[in-house]
């Protein structure tokens, strides 16, 4: 399953972060790499962008950047 | 001795900056790109300058920040690098640390927050910490101006010691061998550039296309490299980037395992997600932020800035009368007399009376960016915006627009990318500003007195339409394809610190006395020779034999199809450069009537059709020379003049779409 899938509140570890180019370096660069802890913190009240919580920060990307994050609910 | 100051986002880089310059510090660009340079010397050290780096994650090149950051450190001219980190999210602030390290430039790590961790239980064990990486570090609050003293010793004596980082390896296994095999292939290469070999190794493993060729590797060393970095992905199982990152968090949080005792859950982030339960919430985030908008706007554009305004209109009033009698009483000659007082003083004036509104704009904006609001604007907002091709942190500069365009333009310099401010900037001029309602509502009065209202909302909606439309042509043409990635921090809410309001503040309101006294001087003075001048520099009784009128009668052939081809309507327009209010006066002057009786004798020059039609032109057209001039220096000559054709382009298309459509109809 991808980030965008979990339900707020949900942890996860990460397993792939897909895609390419600067975003995919910028996310690798914010610590979304895999077998990191990631949770779901919270969805805009337009549903996009999200707001996850890694490495005890909050860092927001959009739904359609999330899809390319696997991973594996704990 | 020359620091540079660099650190992520967030980490509290620019209180640091404030405290250890105060108010020794100017603020310039890089060159090239519109990226603030700010530069100051240390208190109680005069010979130490420090230069303030864009808040970055990385170095990889890959946004101006970025770049400029990286080549101003390898220009050599550093004497010692102070990367300032935030206690309470070492990991991640680290990243950019090992890459630092690898420069190979003297540094001191400043840990900021380190207070604030303590007070939430945790701390780090700075001696081992030290030992570990390899960088001496110095554990400060810059918010308290705690540890502030001793940051500036260590940092002066590492620099006087030109005391390198002590540890250069962080990785291990496959990754170890690649950058190891790479850099010693590529040593002399990069000696020739003064780069770090370990340096150029990692990036060229990232794939850093452009160094390959600074660095004139052989097609035969790139084949060679190439090679290598396959070896190493299939070792890692992970792609270049993505082993590289690993490679740094794993020692990471090695590091951060055996020397950071973890703070339980912080005040500060508990006090953040419950503000949020509110102000990024379902139901209250976008009734909360319109409410904030709304008091920002009627404080600024309401009683306080008019209040101030109008103070400061009476204070240069009476300056000027004061001058303008000791002028007549020296008995000056009378085309000076005028040139000073008709032309610079009420053009530099009327310019400068923006100067509270845009004081107290910046007093609120940026409380809401230091406070952090202005990343949840960005993320409540992003959705709508993003079909625009642009990101939510557009969305405030817009919104000012519909105050005044000079501020709205000024405040883009916080948006992320180039591409993202320039658009935003080309954009803001449709929000139809203040300065415009006067226009509106003498035509109101004139020809639609009973549906002034409708014809208010028809202009605003009209101009933020057609903004909307460009958008989608610019994302659709000259933007098209480029991916605008919003990937963004989203901090802690802090208390804004008064000294950093404070010298914003101060900067942007130096920043615009430079402009009032330069570009928009210049341009009163040629509009006073153009109005009270004829051809043979004669200076007229009439303005209707003033050179400007005579250039408003050689163009208003333009304006015949939308309706108002009389000259003095195009002279008005003309006028309208200097100041959108002074179409109004202009008009008055050129009718030769008194402001009271305009509506009525605007009837003589247009009829309703063709009023309107004068009114969707003025909206659209050209901002005025104090906008100009900010754009200038945000964007550039070259993107100003795009945005003048442009705007003076798309007024006549919908003015003449409306006029002949209107009189198809009717």
């Amino acid at each position: 399953m991808t980030l965008d899938e979990l339900e707020v509140g949900e942890e996860a570890i990460i397993t792939a972060v897909n895609g390419e180019g600067a975003l995919r370096r910028h996310l690798l660069g914010m610590g979304c790499i895999p077998k990191t802890k990631v949770q779901l913190h919270k969805v805009a009240p337009m549903k996009d962008p999200i707001e996850i919580r890694l490495r005890g920060y909050l860092l927001t990307l959009r739904v359609e950047d999330a899809k390319n994050i696997e991973v594996s609910k704990l | 001795m020359n620091f540079a100051l660099i650190g992520n986002q967030n980490s509290g880089k620019t209180t640091l900056f404030n405290q250890l310059t105060g108010s020794n510090q100017h603020v310039g660009n890089f060159p090239g790109v519109t990226v603030d340079k700010k530069e100051g010397t240390i208190i109680g050290h005069p010979d130490c300058t420090l230069v303030d780096l864009p808040g970055i994650y990385s170095l990889s090149p890959y946004t101006n920040e970025e770049i400029v950051t990286r080549d101003y450190l390898m220009s050599g001219e550093v004497d010692c690098i102070i990367n300032i980190l935030d206690a309470t999210n070492i990991e991640r602030n680290l990243y950019l640390t090992l890459q630092l390290i690898e420069l190979q430039i003297p540094m001191v790590l400043a840990i900021n927050m380190m207070d604030e961790m303590k007070a939430n239980g945790g701390t780090i064990k700075i001696n081992s910490f030290k030992d570990m990486i390899g960088v001496d570090c110095i554990p400060i609050s810059a918010a308290k101006n705690e540890g502030i003293s001793d940051l500036i010793n260590c940092v002066i004596r590492v620099a006087k010691e030109k005391k390198q980082p002590a540890r250069l390896d962080f990785c291990s296994g496959a990754v170890h061998r690649c950058i190891h095999g790479i850099s010693t292939m590529i040593e002399d290469h990069a000696q020739a550039i003064h780069m770090p070999a370990r340096f150029a190794a990692s990036k060229l493993i990232e794939g850093d296309k452009p160094l390959e060729q600074q660095l004139k590797l052989t097609d035969n060393e790139i084949d060679l490299i190439e090679h290598s970095v396959k070896e190493m992905e299939r070792e890692c199982d992970m792609d270049r980037e993505a082993a590289m990152a690993d490679m740094r968090y794993t020692f990471i949080e090695k590091l951060c395992k055996d020397t950071v005792i973890r703070a339980h859950e912080s005040k500060e982030y508990l006090r953040s997600v419950k503000i949020d339960e509110v102000l990024t919430g379902k139901y209250f985030a976008i009734p909360s932020f319109i409410l904030i908008m709304a008091a920002v706007f009627y404080l600024t554009f309401g009683p306080v800035g008019s209040f101030l305004s109008d103070g400061f209109a009476a204070i240069i009033d009476s300056i000027v009368a004061f001058i303008s009698q000791l002028l007549l009483d020296y008995g000056l000659n009378d085309v000076v007399y005028s040139l000073i007082v008709d032309g610079i003083f009420v053009g530099v004036s009327s310019v400068l009376s923006f100067l509270p509104v845009i004081v107290v704009l910046f007093f609120f904006l940026s409380i809401l960016e230091d406070s952090g609001y202005m990343a949840r604007v960005a993320f409540i907002m992003d959705k709508p915006l993003r079909k625009l091709g642009l990101s939510g942190k557009s969305f405030v500069p817009m919104l000012i627009g519909f105050g005044c365009s000079v501020p709205a333009i000024m405040s883009t310099r916080t948006l992320s990318s180039n591409r993202d401010r320039i658009m935003t900037i080309l954009l803001t001029p449709f929000m139809s500003c203040t300065a415009k309602v006067p226009i509106y509502a003498v035509f109101s009065l004139a020809f639609f007195p009973d549906h002034a209202a409708q014809v208010m909302i028809l202009l605003y909606t009209t101009g933020i339409l057609v903004g909307i439309i460009v958008a989608f042509i610019m994302k659709s043409t000259i933007y098209k394809g480029e991916p605008i990635p919003f990937v963004m921090e989203m901090p802690n809410y802090r208390l804004p610190s008064p000294k950093s309001v404070l010298l914003l503040m101060w900067e942007k309101a130096k920043d615009f006395i430079t402009r009032a006294f330069t570009i928009i001087f210049l341009g009163s003075i040629i509009i006073w020779f153009l109005q009270n001048f004829d051809l043979h520099l004669n200076q007229v009784a009439d303005s209707a034999d003033s050179i400007l009128a005579l250039i408003g009668q050689t163009i208003s052939f333009i304006f015949k199809p939308l309706g108002f081809g009389d000259w003095r309507a195009a002279t008005a327009l003309i006028s309208g450069f200097t100041a959108k209010e002074s179409v109004v006066s202009s008009l008055a002057v050129l009718l030769q009537t008194t402001s009271d009786n305009l509506p009525a004798a605007l009837g003589t020059l247009f009829t309703p059709v063709s009023a309107y039609s004068f009114l969707l032109f003025t909206l659209l057209y050209s901002p005025c020379i104090a906008a100009i001039a900010a754009a200038k220096r945000e964007m550039g000559i070259k993107y100003t003049l795009v945005m003048i054709i442009m705007q003076c382009t798309i007024a006549w298309i919908v003015a003449f779409i409306f006029y002949q459509a209107a009189m198809l109809i009717l």
